[in-house]
């Protein structure tokens, strides 16, 4: 998918669908514009008046707690209104198409839509389809794309380890059903990250995927060895369709991260999840509240960068 | 010919009369990025502020940012003291349509209720487009049209009168 729909005729943010087709400098002017709005977290009235006036809309097709609770936390600390739809309770589940769920939001003057969808590239659909003046930020699409969460943690990895140019990172798990990883390891290949080992087991792999520039292990012992980052990814059940795996315990043994095998990454490597964490079955407890945790972080990090992305995108809304 | 040393000379003497007048008690100095802090840092020496120098970048806060967007180059401000009850000598480089002060203020209480406010900037030139006023300057000028100040820093502090060329 080629996201030059991304972008203005100036090369400025205008949707944010996919960490694919962004270079490198607009990625790093939105973690270096985040930087200030986590700043604001001083001050008493913790808003800015940037985006008054402004409607988002927060187009929730599937479950999300944390992710949709940033976007509008984001949304509201710029001053925006906002509106949260879930699934469950519009009229979609009475029949109405996607585009008319669009073209009934969009007459009721929103400015933005942030979307999740379990199908992969509906964001892309709607920025295609609806009106010009609109933003359209992808809040995870199928098993697509998750571009905010894979910022998030990009801005959460350059807060602690300062430079992407000397990092090794190992993404570990559900590399299969994850849509958080393919954004991950696009963001850190374009920042500049030289090695990004991803480790899983066989069938939780897509085929090719050393084609998006990482080197593969199926042993967690090895694949730790010197790591700086450590990134585990749930174990998407749901998603799960045939039988992938033997058993949750049996995958704990192999790949689930202990104490004990932290210890083979480097002494001041991180921990990170994009969470909800499945306690014992990826992630010990131990590590997942430990030291070397920064998954909290990654919570709190999650408004700066989304006010960020949403602040940019809203910029010169009218030149196309 | 603008003297940068005559401009902080002058400054300087109307913000310590200022500060006798106004009564201000161990005030909170806080720089506009980016010129304003230059200004900022001589004139907290020579009035020997205690509290350090805070920081204002008011990119966030700017009435403009549908026409421009946001600034890459946003740092996050910095304010080192609470704001309650303090009274504070809020600095700028130049001061023209009063737009930054508006949207300076507006940060600034944000952060908590100021006890009181004054507003030094080394340069007042015209050009006013709302009701807000130096209380405290280096110098007041007009200029022609096509011209306009370029302040460089933070040292050597150096000032300028620029005519931009207008394209036939």
């Amino acid at each position: 998918m080629k996201d030059n729909l991304q972008l203005n005729s100036e090369g400025k943010l205008k949707h944010f669908l996919s960490i694919e087709g962004l270079p490198k400098e607009l990625l790093t002017e939105i973690l270096d514009v985040a930087e200030s709005f986590v700043g604001m977290t001083d001050q008493q009235i913790k808003k800015v008046p940037l985006l008054r006036g402004k409607t988002i809309v927060n187009l929730f097709f599937e479950n999300s707690t944390r992710t949709r609770t940033t976007f509008e936390l984001a949304a509201k600390r710029l001053s925006a209104d906002v509106l949260s739809m879930s699934i469950a309770t519009s009229s979609t589940s009475k029949g109405e198409s996607l585009l008319d769920t669009i073209r009934n939001l969009e007459a009721m003057f929103v400015d933005m839509f942030v979307v999740r969808h379990a199908i992969s590239g509906a964001a892309h659909f709607i920025a295609q389809q609806t009106a010009p003046h609109i933003s359209v930020i992808n809040a995870g699409d199928g098993q697509h794309a998750h571009p905010t969460q894979a910022m998030l943690d990009m801005f959460t990895i350059r807060q602690i380890k300062k430079e992407f140019s000397n990092l090794r990172v190992a993404i570990i798990g559900d590399i299969l059903h994850s849509r958080v990883a393919r954004s991950q390891i696009q963001a850190l290949n374009t920042l500049g990250v030289p090695e990004v080992r991803v480790i899983a087991p066989k069938t939780l792999l897509p085929a090719h995927v050393e084609s998006l520039g990482v080197s593969v292990s199926h042993d967690l012992n090895a694949g730790l060895k010197d790591v700086d980052v450590v990134i585990m990814l749930r174990l998407q059940k749901e998603r799960m369709t045939s039988a992938l795996l033997p058993s949750e315990s049996e995958y704990f043994k192999c790949f689930g991260l202990t104490e004990e095998k932290l210890k083979i990454a480097k002494p001041d490597a991180i921990v990170m999840h994009p969470g909800p964490i499945n306690r014992g079955v990826e992630i010990e407890s131990k590590v997942a509240d430990g030291p070397q945790s920064v998954i909290l972080k990654q919570v709190s990090n999650g408004i700066a960068i989304r006010m960020a992305i949403m602040a940019m995108a809203m910029q010169k809304q009218g030149v196309m | 010919m603008l003297v940068i040393a005559d401009l902080l000379n002058q400054l300087e003497a109307e913000l310590k009369k200022t500060i006798i007048e106004r009564h201000l008690v161990n005030p909170l100095m806080i720089g506009v990025r980016t010129g304003g802090v230059w200004v900022a840092e001589q004139i907290h020496q020579r009035l020997q502020i205690t509290d350090p120098l805070g920081l204002l970048d008011i990119t966030f806060y700017r009435d403009d940012f549908s026409q421009i967007g946001v600034n890459p180059n946003v740092r996050p401000s910095q304010l080192p003291a609470q704001v309650d009850g303090r009274d504070i000598i809020l600095i700028d480089d130049v001061f023209y349509t009063g737009r930054t002060v508006r949207a300076a203020l507006n940060e600034i209480f944000d952060y908590g209720r100021p006890n009181q406010v004054i507003l030094g900037v080394l340069i007042e030139r015209d050009g006013r487009e709302i009701p807000l006023s130096p209380d405290c300057v280096g110098a007041s000028i007009t200029l022609n049209k096509g011209q306009r100040i370029k302040l460089t820093g933070p040292t050597p502090l150096a000032i300028e009168i620029q005519t931009l060329t207008v394209a036939a």
